[in-house]
């Protein structure tokens, strides 16, 4: 059974594409399809679409034209980030900092890296997931090559001391890396202010289509390219360009720069709504995150007794969509990693759920949910033999 | 990802509650895991005559819960010892591969609850 309408609140998994992007890009599937690498006038059609692209991202995070690299993910940018230092350097330095809380395409390229003979230190996070300042000072090392630290997590939305720690790799000969994929859009993001080397973002977050990203890569900065070919992008990334997708991808962080505020400003106040009435309406559950320093519009809250993929689904079946960190969802069937380093409870672990509001999210639309939602809730926990008899999980 | 009759079983469950004087009563799992059930089941003359659940778990656990006191009820106990994983699994279309230790789950349930039965009239 589908529903009539959906309910979409799991922009922070990837986005409804702007109408606006959709039109700047649909002349790039027809008649301008040209080769940018090619010298006539087909070829320069497309190569001046991409350089407006690199234009348009380039000042949605205050950088240089020539400092964006388009690639084909957020995965892949961040992939090249610790992959492409990390090699360059391979001959002096071995050493690697992250954290416990990035992405799978930074935690598997860091496991990746200890392999091949690096050394990686994973930082730890607090009960509201920010990472530790004077750890991370204590675990620099001389060897210490690149600090790769996520700008806001994914799941429960926190953003990370990325000015503070931009601040203490200044003046050391580390390079800095940051994962923006989740804070783009959401955030004021400088990377000249913030003293950041490496900066990943990607497309289908921002309402741009799916299999388009890009890397800023600081002027002076050397790295290795993960792909060899024809020398495109600096020779960072060869393979002819993804024009359709950098032309979205430009589209969509033109949009982003020119509606910054206002963007920032419904997403928080959808999400405090939402936010403050389920805890009104619900007893029994914890905001996963920090409380007051995470992107606007996520709102992580695990429900105790209760299992999140049924939550997940019974909110569905109400055309309501989100996600989960619960294990049953998992394809280790192990709960979110990332609920685990802030040392949450397993029963709560087990029953988290994450709504994340987008620009096209309605207040109405945030008020179904809210009426919908304490029925499900309440449903699933007389269902639950965790309900009733608490002293069964102390067994 | 989930058969119709999962997702029917899921939404509106059979048989789902506690019977308060229960004959016998099985409980498995573990919250690391993230599923747990409790089964209930009256006897009456070596045959199940009612059989309640709670189960605290996603849309499979759920499923297979409710469908293997359906399969229970009416039953004799050797009847219902012999239900199997794959009798659950089967009704309801199967299971996809990870949630199958689900089905296992909801059979070992109704075992421990008939021996649970067993073990007290003995005593």
């Amino acid at each position: 059974m589908t529903a009539k309408t959906t309910i979409y609140l799991d922009n922070s998994a990837t986005t409804e594409i702007h109408p606006k992007v959709k039109d700047a890009i649909l002349p790039y599937l027809e008649d301008l399809y040209g080769n940018p690498s090619s010298l006539h006038a087909k070829g320069q059609e497309a190569k001046k679409a991409v350089k407006t692209a690199r234009k348009q991202v380039a000042n949605l995070i205050d950088a240089d034209e020539d400092e964006i690299i388009f690639t084909g993910s957020g995965t892949e940018s961040n992939n090249l980030a610790l992959k492409g230092i990390a090699s360059k350097n391979k001959n002096r330095k071995n050493h690697i900092i992250t954290t416990k809380i990035e992405h799978k395409s930074i935690l598997n390229s860091a496991r990746w890296l200890e392999r091949e003979g690096f050394k990686v230190t994973y930082l730890d996070v607090d009960e509201n997931g920010t990472v530790n300042l004077e750890q991370l000072k204590k675990e620099i090392r001389p060897e210490t090559i690149l600090v790769s630290v996520m700008f806001a997590n994914n799941e429960m939305g926190t953003i990370q001391p990325i000015k503070e720690i931009g601040e203490l790799l200044k003046d050391k000969d580390i390079y800095f890396h940051t994962d923006a994929v989740q804070a783009i859009g959401k955030q004021p993001i400088d990377t000249k202010g913030l003293n950041i080397d490496l900066l990943t973002l990607s497309g289908h977050k921002i309402h741009a289509p799916k299999g388009i990203g890009a890397l800023y890569i600081k002027k002076g900065t050397e790295i290795d390219p993960l792909i060899h070919g024809g020398g495109q992008e600096q020779d960072l990334r060869s393979g002819t360009e993804n024009v359709p997708g950098i032309v979205g991808l430009g589209k969509a962080a033109e949009i982003a720069k020119d509606n910054l505020e206002s963007n920032i400003d419904h997403l928080r106040l959808l999400g405090d709504k939402l936010e403050k009435e389920i805890f009104k309406n619900i007893p029994d559950l914890i905001l996963n995150g920090h409380p007051d320093n995470r992107i606007p519009g996520n709102v992580n809250i695990s429900f105790k007794y209760v299992e999140g993929e049924s939550i997940m689904l019974m909110l569905d079946c109400e055309g309501i969509c989100v996600s989960t960190g619960s294990a049953c969802t998992s394809k280790s069937l192990k709960p979110s990693y990332v609920l685990d380093a802030m040392g949450k409870e397993i029963v709560y672990m087990h029953g988290s759920i994450r709504f994340s509001i987008g620009t096209f999210n309605t207040e109405e639309e945030i008020d179904t949910v809210i009426q919908k939602l304490p029925k499900i809730i309440k449903d699933l926990r007389t269902l639950s033999p965790l309900y009733n008899e608490k002293e069964f999980k102390k067994k | 990802m989930y058969s119709e009759k999962v997702m029917e079983n899921f939404k509106h469950p059979k048989n789902q509650g506690e019977i308060k004087d229960a004959d016998g009563v099985g409980e498995v799992g573990n919250p690391v895991c993230g599923d747990i059930m409790k089964i209930t089941i009256k006897i009456k003359d070596n045959k199940i005559e009612d059989i309640k659940f709670k189960t605290f778990g996603c849309a499979a656990a759920i499923a297979t819960s409710s469908m293997i006191t359906e399969l229970a009820k009416g039953k004799t106990l050797e009847e219902a010892k012999n239900i199997t994983q794959k009798d659950v699994s089967d009704s309801l279309d199967g299971l996809p591969p990870i949630k199958e230790h689900c089905s296992n789950l909801a059979s070992e349930g109704l075992n421990k609850a008939i021996d649970n039965y067993k073990m007290k009239k003995k005593e």
